[in-house]
């Protein structure tokens, strides 16, 4: 079986998603002659040709609001935000339009938009090629957003996601573009958006995280797994809407809880996920819901040492794992 | 003046139905205030004064193949496209029935897909890249359909205005904007709106032709609207088209203008409405003879009383349906 890289898994499964369904194109700045400025779109240009592979101008609102009329009007949009820092002049299309279009018709007109944008820090982006923007999303009925933390879901989740009948935000930590590689089948599969997977079994502290912080807690519990801790990691992989029965199942099992995230941690995406825990499973819990995130501040700051200070790593995991495995 | 293809002595039948089309909206909307004064109906967003730009505009068109992405005010347009009165007041009341919103949305957030109108939301001008990504996909499936948009003034400065025709022009999509210039975005007059002598002005920036025509005129709008569909249709383009008129109503039935502008200019402004410049040219050219003008007003008058009835003793959805169509499988 092959081994792809993170970035290499996305380039595949756009590939192979533009050959089976001639409705699946791409656009956005970029994506065309140059092949995406992390390479996610080489080769597509000279295999599938300019409109199916289409530079627009630089123009973030246009990019999603036009890839938004061609959805309605039947094709198959992946529309790329070079960073997801980027996205911002495109949230009224997203929000007001994309999330709504099916639930204001009641049903007549719909959306199956992808929008691809890579978020994340730990490659000196600084404050604005950094950052965690799944939590401004992620109260949005008629939006999904899906955060794949290996190359393997990277391709079932992409190819799940361009063929949903509803807009997905598919969100791409560009850290592990180059980082993770794993083998990935060639040829057909999908994984199904809205479950979380688990990614390890164990039975003392359940880690429950997404995107390149799943990768950081499984280095944190191997390590951990030669001391005696056994570490359960349950990676969301669809951050919303959450998959409720997942998460009250893996708190349960273990009773002790890390929910992690790169983002900082007022707002985002795993305060909900303790709230559903706090919900449904107080009776099984032996010690407080712990998080791990990014500290308060707006954003990710571009010194080494300021950058390293905020950014997740097996580290900071580790301890929290270790804290809560002795509570 | 721009020299029309329809003309008076030839397209007898068509301006007679245009003009039934415009008389019709515009006796849509005064029974619509009605029944909000009646305190029947919450809400009214208005067309008067429109209603000659947006019916001729869509004349130009080809109801049967091209899509529009009308703005709030566009009653003329969606009842060319095959909305009915019926389906209107369905919407007006807010009833389960409305196949715009089936009553989820506020009245005319106009969406139709069996007619091709695209639904619209109530924040100004996203419907103009997504017609761009209607005319796109034209292209791409190499279609033969234009793709219509139109907005009030005030969306002419807004972001998604600019990165739509922008986007259009580079990739010579084919799609006719047109602005629907009624001289207010609700209390700020055009002078404080932009700065530049027409909008039309603005498409020269874009790379596309622009033209301003006076929207109570409907050869001229007929005939800009005409044009820039063949273009459109032969691959050269798209067209930006700014059609004048006033708006003779308030904004809507929340608001009141006697703060911003005068009686005498809205009446200033009745004058000129274009229903009954083109009432009086039909009338002197003896197309419309006291015979039909009273047939039409009849039936009208019937038409809409039906449809107020109907749409009046129509069901409100269920609670119950609330959580429907989030996404297209339920989860």
């Amino acid at each position: 079986m092959p081994v792809l890289n993170y970035i290499q898994a996305v380039k595949e499964a756009l590939k192979e998603e533009m050959e089976r369904d001639e409705k699946v194109y791409v656009l956005g700045e970029d994506v065309g002659v140059r092949g995406g400025v992390f390479r996610a779109t080489e080769g597509l240009y000279e295999q599938f040709g300019e409109l199916r592979v289409l530079d627009t101008p630089l123009a973030e609102s246009a990019i999603a609001g036009v890839g938004i009329g061609s959805a309605m009007y039947g094709m198959r949009p992946v529309a790329e935000m070079q960073f997801a820092d980027f996205i911002m002049p495109a949230v009224n299309q997203i929000i007001s339009e994309a999330a709504k279009i099916r639930y204001r018709s009641n049903n007549d007109w719909h959306c199956p938009i992808t929008i691809r944008a890579p978020y994340g820090g730990g490659v000196h982006g600084a404050l604005y090629h950094s950052q965690s923007i799944e939590a401004v999303f992620a109260n949005q009925p008629g939006l999904k957003i899906v955060m794949p933390s290996s190359p393997y879901d990277v391709k079932g989740l992409l190819k799940a996601a361009i063929r949903d009948d509803d807009p997905v935000l598919f969100l791409e930590h560009k850290r592990a573009y180059r980082l993770l590689k794993e083998e990935v089948p060639e040829g057909e599969y999908t994984l199904p958006i809205g479950k979380a997977d688990v990614k390890r079994t164990g039975s003392d502290v359940t880690v429950i995280t997404y995107g390149l912080c799943v990768h950081f807690a499984k280095e944190a519990a191997e390590k951990l797994e030669q001391q005696g801790i056994s570490t359960e990691i349950l990676d969301l992989r669809t951050v919303y809407p959450l998959d409720k029965e997942a998460i009250i199942h893996s708190a349960s099992k273990t009773g002790k809880v890390l929910l992690v995230t790169e983002d900082n941690k007022e707002g985002s995406i795993i305060g909900e996920v303790a709230a559903i825990i706090s919900e449904h499973c107080l009776f099984d819990l032996d010690a407080p819901i712990q998080r791990l995130a990014g500290p308060e501040v707006p954003a990710m700051p571009y010194a080494p040492t300021l950058e390293k200070e905020f950014m997740m790593n097996p580290d900071k995991i580790e301890a929290a794992i270790k804290d809560l495995a002795e509570f | 003046m721009v020299k029309s293809t329809l003309n008076f002595d030839k397209d007898q039948e068509t301006l007679l139905s245009m003009y039934k089309e415009i008389l019709l909206a515009r006796r849509i909307d005064e029974r619509m205030w009605l029944l909000n004064r009646a305190g029947t109906i919450p809400f009214v967003v208005s067309c008067q004064g429109q209603e000659v730009q947006q019916v001729a505009a869509s004349f130009a068109l080809n109801k049967e193949e091209d899509y529009v992405l009308p703005y709030y005010r566009d009653i003329g347009v969606v009842l060319h496209f095959g909305m009915t009165t019926r389906e209107l007041f369905l919407q007006a009341f807010a009833k389960a029935e409305d196949p715009n919103s089936g009553g989820r949305q506020m009245p005319s957030h106009f969406g139709k897909k069996a007619s091709r109108i695209v639904t619209g939301s109530s924040p100004v001008t996203t419907q103009v890249p997504h017609a761009v990504g209607f005319a796109l996909s034209a292209k791409m499936e190499q279609k033969s359909f234009a793709t219509f948009v139109t907005m009030g003034e005030g969306s002419a400065n807004q972001g998604d205005f600019h990165e739509g025709l922008n986007f259009a022009a580079v990739h010579k999509l084919p799609v006719i904007f047109m602005v629907e210039n009624n001289q207010y975005a609700i209390s700020v007059p055009l002078s404080k709106q932009v700065a530049c002598e027409k909008l039309s002005d603005r498409a020269n920036g874009y790379g596309m032709p622009g033209i301003t025509v006076d929207g109570n005129d409907p050869f001229a709008v007929y005939e800009a609207v005409k044009e820039a569909r063949e273009r459109a249709l032969k691959g050269e383009g798209p067209t930006l088209i700014e059609a004048v008129s006033y708006r003779l109503t308030p904004h809507s039935s929340d608001d009141d203008d006697s703060g911003y502008r005068t009686k005498e200019e809205v009446d200033a402004a009745k004058e000129k409405d274009g229903l009954y410049t083109f009432y009086n040219q039909l009338k002197e050219k003896n197309i419309l003879t006291a015979e039909i003008e009273s047939e039409i007003e009849e039936m009208i008058k019937k038409e809409i009383n039906e449809a107020t009835e109907y749409a009046e003793n129509a069901a409100y959805a269920d609670a119950s349906t609330i959580t429907e169509h989030v996404y297209g499988v339920r989860r």
